[in-house]
């Protein structure tokens, strides 16, 4: 994906060094507006630091970060006015209402005063939280609190919202939950920039993926772009017992195959690709996942 | 949840998708949640014609908001331990040794001590507020991500939460005076001034927290600060005996102390005894709270913003 002014994120050569650690190592990303784009990665690939330096929490050590027309650090008030953050750690006041909350930070975006009452029972809506509007946080279940971190960030309604992990260590309902809420931004046009580590959660919710490791972005594409360019069209996963897999390991090396450790089996990649000389095997279409560990090396959930 | 759903609108620009183990629309297979509108016109709640600079009074007040509606929770057990210490302070020197110390010059002990002790109530109430609110809600609580994340900078952050402070600070240090009345202190309208003294000196104490917060590797570290610095600060600040009575170089330190300057200027206005010299006292602590305020904005900003 190419810059342009049409982009709501514009990332160009960002390094973040902490001390002698490199935490991004020559960043490039662009966002066009209206899209939702996730960043995928293991833990550790800098996926955090690169939300803090859009935050303007994390001071980038070199490279230009433009958001929303607004150039960072310098305008990185002017770009939060009209953004939205859902962090990964809950950062709510547990002794507060969701009322509260929301009117606390409906005054900290600037939303007019006669607009308020308004935009938060608007906010309550979204996160479908109108009958716990005057619950304390402390009361509210893990799913709730991660809805009412949505419609916190949603309360002056942002032309872009960063999600960092959204649903990281949220049971499977509640990250349903969750993505329905991210689609409902999708549909409405605002543009998502979402961290995850979950790759069904990419795949699901973003129109573009960009895989990030050792803090730089190692492909970006659709889903399937990743996928076709990374894992083919088939791949054949090869069932048996360990001492069977590991010589079919060193056979796949030594043709050059790709491959990888899928739970119990092996899969070989690009199997469309091998003609006669393919291992018996389960033939399943490639998915993200493959084209993922293809290009990191690292299997995440 | 209860976002509408209205799939002709609503389906997001659904990419190239991947295909699917079964070789049928990915959408449907891989059970997209459907895609609503969120209620409400998508954006621009906010006008465009919001001001964006330095030190805003619209943020300024917005995190003071935050922290009003945290008073109201707990303004019972902040008020008991900001004025119950001061005032045991007033009673146990005030009347246990006015018992014994009947004046001090020309003032009965126990006026000496009402008047005293007002410092040290702003003390109290800004100085720790200052440390633990700091530290807490920065460390633990992840208060300042969440507010950091909006339109707030560190120095705004950081001037509405000490100017709070500062406020609570002039109201609590007007208890010690309350109290003396009714041991025969006088009422004076110059006293009308004590809480606006209060306010400067606890925007200053308050500062003075939040910069110990900054440095603080961990919460135990204030014990070192409150021994070794906020105890004899206020010992040494004419509160109890006047500071002639300290050997020499001690009696030079305290003219430092800006403790000593808040009691100098309080007991002066509340014992009528204002005269020119507490314009310097006025002017010392107007020091103290602005450079002390711009020693925490500047170390916060530090911290906060990696």
């Amino acid at each position: 994906m190419t810059g342009g002014p049409g982009n709501a994120i514009e990332l160009r050569g960002i390094v973040k060094r902490f001390g002698s650690l490199t935490a991004v190592a020559g960043l490039d990303l662009s966002v066009p507006s209206g899209v939702c784009l996730g960043l995928l990665g293991p833990n550790g690939a800098g996926k955090s630091t690169t939300m803090r330096m859009l935050t303007g929490q994390t001071l980038a050590t070199e490279g230009s970060i433009t958001l929303l027309g607004h150039a960072l650090p310098a305008q990185s008030k002017q770009a939060r006015m009209a953004m939205g953050v859902v962090p990964q750690l809950d950062n709510l006041d547990v002794e507060l209402t969701c009322r509260q909350i929301l009117s606390i930070f409906a005054r900290l975006y600037r939303v007019p005063r006669s607009e308020r009452e308004a935009a938060v029972t608007r906010a309550l809506g979204i996160a479908n939280l109108g009958a716990r509007a005057d619950t304390v946080v402390r009361d509210l279940s893990g799913g709730m609190r991660r809805r009412l971190l949505v419609a916190r960030a949603l309360i002056h309604r942002p032309r872009l919202v960063l999600l960092d992990e959204p649903t990281v260590g949220l049971d499977p309902q509640v990250r349903q939950e969750l993505w329905t809420l991210i689609a409902g931004l999708r549909a409405d046009g605002v543009t998502v920039l979402m961290s995850t580590h979950y790759i069904e959660e990419a795949e699901r919710l973003a129109d573009t993926v960009a895989v990030m490791s050792a803090g730089q972005i190692i492909a970006q594409g659709t889903p399937a772009e990743l996928v076709r360019a990374h894992a083919g069209r088939e791949v054949i996963e090869v069932y048996g017992p360990p001492a069977e897999l590991t010589a079919l390991t060193a056979e796949a090396s030594r043709r050059g195959w790709s491959h990888r450790r899928s739970g119990p089996a092996l899969a070989i990649l690009n199997a469309e690709r091998l003609d006669g000389d393919a291992p018996a095997g389960v033939r399943r279409p490639a998915n993200l996942e493959d084209a993922f560990v293809a290009l990191t090396g690292e299997e995440i959930e | 949840m209860n976002l509408e759903t209205d799939p002709a609108a609503g389906t997001p620009p659904p990419g190239d998708r991947p295909p699917t183990p079964e070789g049928g629309d990915p959408d449907t297979l891989t059970r997209r949640p459907p895609a609503g509108h969120l209620p409400g016109p998508t954006h621009a709640a906010v006008p465009a014609t919001v001001r964006v600079g330095r030190l805003e009074p619209a943020a300024i007040s917005a995190v003071m908001a935050r922290d009003i509606v945290m008073f109201k929770r707990y303004w019972r057990a902040t008020t008991f331990s900001s004025v119950v210490q001061p005032v045991i302070y007033l009673l146990a020197f005030g009347l246990g040794f006015g018992s014994l110390v009947h004046h001090v010059g020309h003032f009965r002990y126990v006026q000496y001590v009402a008047t005293g002790v007002v410092a040290t109530a702003v003390l109290f109430s800004s100085a720790f507020p200052g440390m633990f609110n700091t530290f807490v809600r920065w460390r633990f609580q992840r208060t300042y991500d969440a507010l950091l994340a909006a339109p707030i900078d560190a120095e705004e952050l950081v001037t509405a939460e000490t100017l709070w402070i500062a406020i609570r600070s002039g109201v609590y240090g007007v208890a010690p005076l309350v109290v003396g009345f009714f041991w025969g202190l006088t009422p004076e309208p110059a006293m009308l001034l004590v809480p606006f003294i209060g306010l400067i000196t606890g925007f200053g104490f308050a500062n003075f927290g939040v910069l110990i917060a900054a440095f603080a590797k961990t919460i135990d570290n204030f014990n070192y600060v409150t021994s070794a610095v906020l105890t004899p600060m206020f010992l040494v600040a004419g509160t109890f005996f006047p500071i002639t009575q300290l050997p020499g170089a001690l009696r030079t330190i305290a003219q430092f102390n800006p403790l000593y300057h808040c009691v100098a200027l309080v007991r002066d206005l509340s014992l009528e005894t204002f005269h020119l010299s507490d314009l310097l006292h006025l002017g010392v602590l107007v020091i103290f709270a602005l450079l002390l305020w711009r020693l925490a904005t500047t170390q916060m900003q530090r911290r906060l913003i990696d």
